[in-house]
């Protein structure tokens, strides 16, 4: 990459061949690791605040949330080693194992549906909205993302309660039979608050999809079209393959979100009716904080890092993977 | 554009349709707060005499300015602290490359997926245990180890991708390490520092499970904490509970428009850097 400050540089003369260029930039790398980065303390210096932070507030608790893994502890008196009792109790008792599987649920509303969605959206403001309506939408899809989530959380908690406006809407067109409580039916309580989540991350995946389409060279679609392809044909020979990073990113953020889903659940459903919105963050929090099993909730805290790290980095892999 | 016809009016319904869909909630629960307190409203429309007192009561009951004050104090802590540490390791690992920085890279790296709840519940203990549980200090030093990852993740990018050349006519201009810092790359490195100060505002202000279990006083909480809290106690009482909520979400929604651009870049590059 060429940068402004070659202006600095004295002049190259004849382009120069390719390894001479390499043997410069190696001299030059030389000469410069010679003079500062030799100064490895100084250079320690500047990292050891952030990683002292990171180290006490992060490194620290995750130490200890493996530790307490490992104990029957209820927060106050003396903890009894148990071996790996706990995490046993996580992935076979059922009520525990039905949370897991909730948290994956989420997955589908989470990610699936936005980056699909996104991805509609984003190529149709790239084809058909690059005026001021392409402008209008990004920024108002991107809102709820802006918005803390206990918020979005508590407005749609609203909307879907039992006198609440979508099912006013669906009296009004006849559908009054259907009409229910969303958030507090056994069946529609999940997919209800996975709908939340669409509502808050559609936005992200759309903007972040459409600027990786805006990277795309204009040339490529201007001879696509010429040569007559239509929206699905462009979309599949070239806005995809381009876009692999992006959605590398759309899914690996989306999916996050949803394995780690807490606030939305929290305010809207507490994980009730029963069990069916129980997801691990809340799971977590109700163990550890009003059940006072310590050492289960972080047997299961264990368990979702692992679970996020199991599912993030084949996802990290693909997107990445033969580029650069 | 060779875009058909059909094509252009099916996209910009789509788009319509979208754009309502993200807005009426909003409307839904403005329209909600202006209804008499404890009374159960219906509908879209503005009831026939608008309660504005409302947003009065709300903010009294919810104590807003006190929760303003512990939002603007976590959030005014948090941010440059956060921001000057990160940009310096950032400015170690992706500038001055010191031994280990993949390592170090690497480790910070590890912490960009793990989940919040993953580690509150040692959170809790440690706090107690430092004497910061129920005080604003419990959400503040956590959330700056929590943004470490990402904000030396994102500054260590900036870094590394700035040339060599203008360390290198520093170093031979005879400055000292804290020099080629302070006075040549700080000042280069603006742009991005300003995007991770608003990232990092925007998520300080919203966030809630710290603030739910390190912190019992809502008035010292973070906004979205308090919300919970609000939520809590006025559960049914619906037109003012979306009168508070509008409130709380109003500081950010105006950041947002004021800085729409920035944040939406700031969080699109973010997430691209990598």
């Amino acid at each position: 990459m060429t940068h402004a400050a070659d202006g600095a540089r004295p002049s190259r003369g004849a382009p120069p061949a390719t390894d001479s260029a390499a043997r410069r930039r190696l001299d030059r790398r030389i000469s410069w690791t010679l003079g500062i980065r030799r100064q490895t303390l100084v250079g320690w210096l500047f990292v050891l605040p952030a990683l002292v932070m990171y180290g006490v507030f992060v490194l620290q608790p995750l130490a200890l949330t493996v530790q307490y893994s490992l104990y029957r502890w209820d927060g106050v008196g003396p903890a009894t080693w148990v071996g790996l009792s706990n995490y046993v109790t996580v992935l076979s008792e059922p009520k525990l194992v039905e949370t897991l599987f909730n948290a994956f649920r989420l997955v589908l509303f989470y990610s699936v549906i936005p980056v699909t969605l996104g991805l509609v959206t984003a190529s149709v403001i790239h084809r058909v909205a690059s005026g001021r309506l392409g402008t209008v939408s990004r920024t108002v899809l991107f809102l709820p993302q802006v918005i803390p989530l206990v918020a979005a959380g508590i407005i749609w908690g609203r909307l879907l309660s039992l006198t609440g406006l979508i099912n006013q809407g669906l009296t009004a067109i006849g559908l009054g039979d259907v009409a229910r409580a969303w958030l507090g039916d056994f069946d529609t309580a999940l997919p209800a608050v996975g709908l939340i989540g669409v509502w808050v991350l559609l936005g992200f995946c759309t903007v972040l999809l459409l600027t990786g389409m805006a990277r795309i060279d204009r040339a490529l679609f201007e001879s696509a079209r010429l040569d007559g392809a239509g929206w699905r044909q462009e979309f599949m020979a070239i806005t995809a393959p381009s876009l692999r990073y992006e959605l590398g990113i759309c899914f690996t953020v989306t999916v996050i979100a949803a394995l780690a889903a807490f606030d939305i659940v929290y305010v809207t459903t507490g994980g009730g009716p029963g069990n069916a919105t129980a997801v691990p963050g809340i799971q977590i929090y109700i163990l550890a904080f009003l059940e006072r099993q310590v050492g289960l909730a972080s047997a299961l805290a264990v368990v979702l890092i692992v679970l996020v790290l199991i599912v993030i980095l084949p996802i990290q892999r693909l997107s990445r993977g033969g580029e650069r | 554009m060779r875009v058909a016809r059909t094509e252009l009016y099916a996209g910009r319904a789509l788009l319509l349709g979208l754009i309502a869909i993200t807005i009426v909630p909003f409307v839904s629960i403005f329209t909600t707060a202006l209804y008499p307190s404890g009374s159960v409203p219906s509908g879209l429309g503005l009831p026939a005499d608008p309660q504005w007192g409302n947003f009065l009561e709300a903010f009294s009951v919810a104590n807003m300015s006190a929760l303003l004050g512990s939002s603007v104090f976590i959030v005014l802590a948090v941010v440059p602290i956060a921001l000057v540490i990160s940009t310096m390791a950032g400015f170690g690992i992706g500038l001055l490359r010191i031994p280990g920085a993949g390592l170090l890279l690497l480790l910070f790296v590890f912490g960009l997926t793990l989940p919040f709840e993953g580690i509150i519940t040692p959170l809790y203990f440690l706090a107690r245990q430092m004497g910061i549980l129920n005080t604003r200090l419990a959400i503040v030093l956590p959330l700056i180890g929590l943004f470490m990852p990402f904000a030396v993740f994102w500054m260590r990018a900036h870094f590394a991708n700035m040339p060599d050349e203008i360390s290198e006519a520093a170093v031979v201009d005879g400055a000292s390490t804290w020099d080629l810092f302070w006075r040549i790359h700080v000042p280069l490195a603006r742009a991005p520092m300003a995007s991770l100060g608003i990232l990092m505002a925007v998520w300080a202000w919203n966030q809630f499970l710290l603030a739910l279990v390190l912190v019992e006083d809502p008035t010292q909480r973070t906004m979205a904490g308090a919300l919970g809290a609000f939520q809590g106690h006025y559960a049914t009482d619906i037109p003012l509970l979306c009168a508070g909520t509008i409130l709380i979400l109003l500081p950010t929604l105006l950041v947002f428009i004021v800085f729409q651009r920035h944040v939406i870049a700031a969080l699109l590059q973010g997430s691209v850097k990598g």
